[in-house]
């Protein structure tokens, strides 16, 4: 059974066009990856997913709720991890997931039961009852993730959930995501920069770029797409055309002064094609790794950073905002 | 069910802000505080309102305007805040939740009013020491004050819905709050004023409030009756919760 299914989504805003015509299809259960550059329309597809913006045009069920028609009924089966805080900083933590739970009709005993459990998993018991004000980012972004976890969502969506966290905070939260998702059967969608932790978590993924769904699949197809494996040669006249004729050579281009190449079983054809070539000063083979699967659809390299100062500035108007 | 639970919940997050935001509290009781002494003292060295003050001086005579004016500044600027929550995303959490949009309403009105209300009862306390107070007085000064924190903070939250930035903050003030506020006859007895101004100041809801606090608390005949005083009341909290109501329907 399909958890999310979007017909020609489109959201413009004046002439930008930043959602075209998605069309996705998410099963029940399954992580799904929407990988894109920035402003590629990954947080506007979340949105109106979780009925924060209308599109303007085409349809989209939630959980088998019109995002349109049964907002709340959609609201009432989704939990959201915002890539922008919003925590109320004159709470105190643990109030902040006791509204949550108010607002989602979260019973007494399971809420104390349940707030206490997350709270532990994210480590934050210790000042659970200070005021969020207080909280260093990764506190705040570790307590976002205790709070969209609490009232067990038929669809969880996590836009940059582990964005500044430290790597044992971020290897905990996906373990605790990949868990939820196999025990509860929680679907999953989410955002994320870092390519090595969505390929690691992820089911299937979806390259979104300029507001359309340009390649889909499992991680493993998408980079047996490529066709093979990388070849970086360095030598003193990189020129595609010197191993032409070589079959097992899927592509062939001149990057940074290198010869770089996608060669089928990079391993076996090496010595050949070192053969045909003189004064090569260096070689790296490499297997693809998502990164450049995003590289090839995007023509961009997606770059940690970029989201790391979007997200601590948003931290820093929030702190501002709420001291 | 779930509704009336995310309904307080959200009071209850309201009225843990204004525990913990004490400072807001104080600097908006120092302005009533400020018309009572400085203008108060003031303008009453060289007013006299003879019997239209039902004999009271200045100062007293303007308590109950003042106690208008803590109350409709207090609740307007309580439901415009909504602005602020927005921008700082923490209205997002409550938005994209299961909780009806008229549910988080109510709970804000609910905490607006409550907000409102304990400075109300501060300043009445303050009161005590120049205007005379009953029992009576001060529930009759409550129920009026409660009729204006709903309609005020409904009105408030209108208007907060429509924006997504404090630029236009300056513009309602003026031409909103101010007009209100002066209209009200608060600062002086609506009677004697030019036809124009009367008339103006008839088209204001906080007149019938004030008229009718003039005559709880200092026992001076209404110029309005009562009972008028209060349907109008009514009316305007009434009517100002069902735009608010329309108005967070279509917020997203």
């Amino acid at each position: 059974m399909s958890s999310i299914e979007t017909s020609g989504l489109t959201k413009k805003f004046g002439n930008l066009t930043a959602v075209d015509s998605a069309d996705l299809e998410i099963e029940t259960g399954e992580i799904f990856g929407l990988l894109g550059p920035n402003g590629a329309g990954k947080t506007t597809t979340i949105k109106m997913l979780v009925t924060l913006l209308k599109p303007t045009s085409g349809t989209a069920k939630v959980n088998g709720f019109d995002i349109e028609k049964q907002a709340e009924d959609v609201r009432r089966s989704v939990g959201v991890v915002f890539q922008d805080p919003s925590l109320d900083t004159v709470l105190t933590g643990r109030e902040n997931m006791e509204l949550h739970a108010r607002l989602y009709g979260v019973g007494r005993e399971t809420r104390r039961k349940r707030i206490d459990e997350l709270l532990a998993l994210m480590d934050l018991q210790a000042r659970a009852d200070d005021v969020v004000k207080h909280y260093s980012g990764g506190m705040r972004r570790r307590l976002e993730l205790a709070r969209g976890l609490l009232h067990h969502p038929a669809v969880l969506f996590l836009d940059e959930p582990t964005l500044g966290l430290d790597p044992q905070t971020r290897e905990l939260t996906w373990k605790y995501i990949k868990t939820i998702s196999e025990q509860e059967q929680t679907t999953v969608v989410l955002t994320t920069h870092y390519m090595d932790e969505a390929d690691a978590v992820c089911g299937r993924i979806g390259i979104i770029d300029h507001g359309r769904v340009v390649a889909l699949d499992t991680p493993a197809d998408l980079k047996h797409r490529l066709g093979g494996d990388l070849v970086c040669l360095k030598l003193s006249r990189p020129d595609p055309s010197l191993l032409s004729g070589l079959s097992y050579i899927k592509e062939a281009k001149v990057s940074d002064g290198q010869l770089a190449l996608t060669v089928e079983d990079a391993a076996a054809h090496l010595p050949e094609m070192l053969s045909m070539l003189r004064d090569v000063t260096s070689v790296e083979v490499r297997t693809p790794t998502l990164n450049d699967v995003f590289l090839k659809y995007t023509g961009r390299q997606i770059r940690e950073e970029e989201g790391g100062a979007g997200w601590q500035e948003a931290a820093m108007r929030h702190a501002l905002g709420g001291g | 069910m779930g509704n009336l639970q995310g309904l307080y919940g959200i009071w209850l997050r309201e009225f843990k802000v204004f525990q913990r935001e004490r400072s807001r509290v104080i600097s908006s009781m120092v302005t009533p505080l400020m018309f009572i002494v400085l203008l108060g003292g003031g303008l009453g060295s060289t007013v006299d309102l003879g019997s239209l003050g039902g004999g009271f001086g200045y100062q007293t005579f303007i308590f109950p305007g003042i106690l208008l004016m803590l109350t409709m500044m207090g609740s307007i600027f309580f439901g415009l805040y909504i602005v602020w929550d927005r921008r700082i995303d923490v209205l997002k959490e409550v938005l994209v939740s299961p909780v009806s949009r008229t549910a988080i309403f109510f709970g804000k009105v609910l905490g607006g009013c409550t907000d409102v209300l304990i400075q109300v009862c501060i300043l009445l306390c303050i009161g005590i020491l120049f205007v005379p107070t009953t029992p009576a007085s001060v529930a009759g000064s409550l129920v009026v004050a409660l009729l204006v924190a709903i309609g005020m903070v409904a009105l408030g939250l209108s208007i907060g819905s429509l924006f997504e930035s404090l630029e236009g903050f300056q513009v309602i003030v003026s031409f909103l709050v101010y007009p209100l506020f002066f209209l009200s006859g608060a600062l002086f007895p609506l009677d004697p004023l030019p036809a124009w101004l009367k008339t103006a100041s008839y088209l204001d809801p906080l007149t019938y409030a004030v008229d009718a606090l003039r005559s709880i608390q200092l026992g001076i005949p209404p110029s309005i009756p009562l009972g008028v005083d209060f349907l109008v009341m009514a009316a305007f909290a009434a009517g100002m919760v069902l735009l608010g109501t329309l108005g967070f329907r279509r917020m997203r």
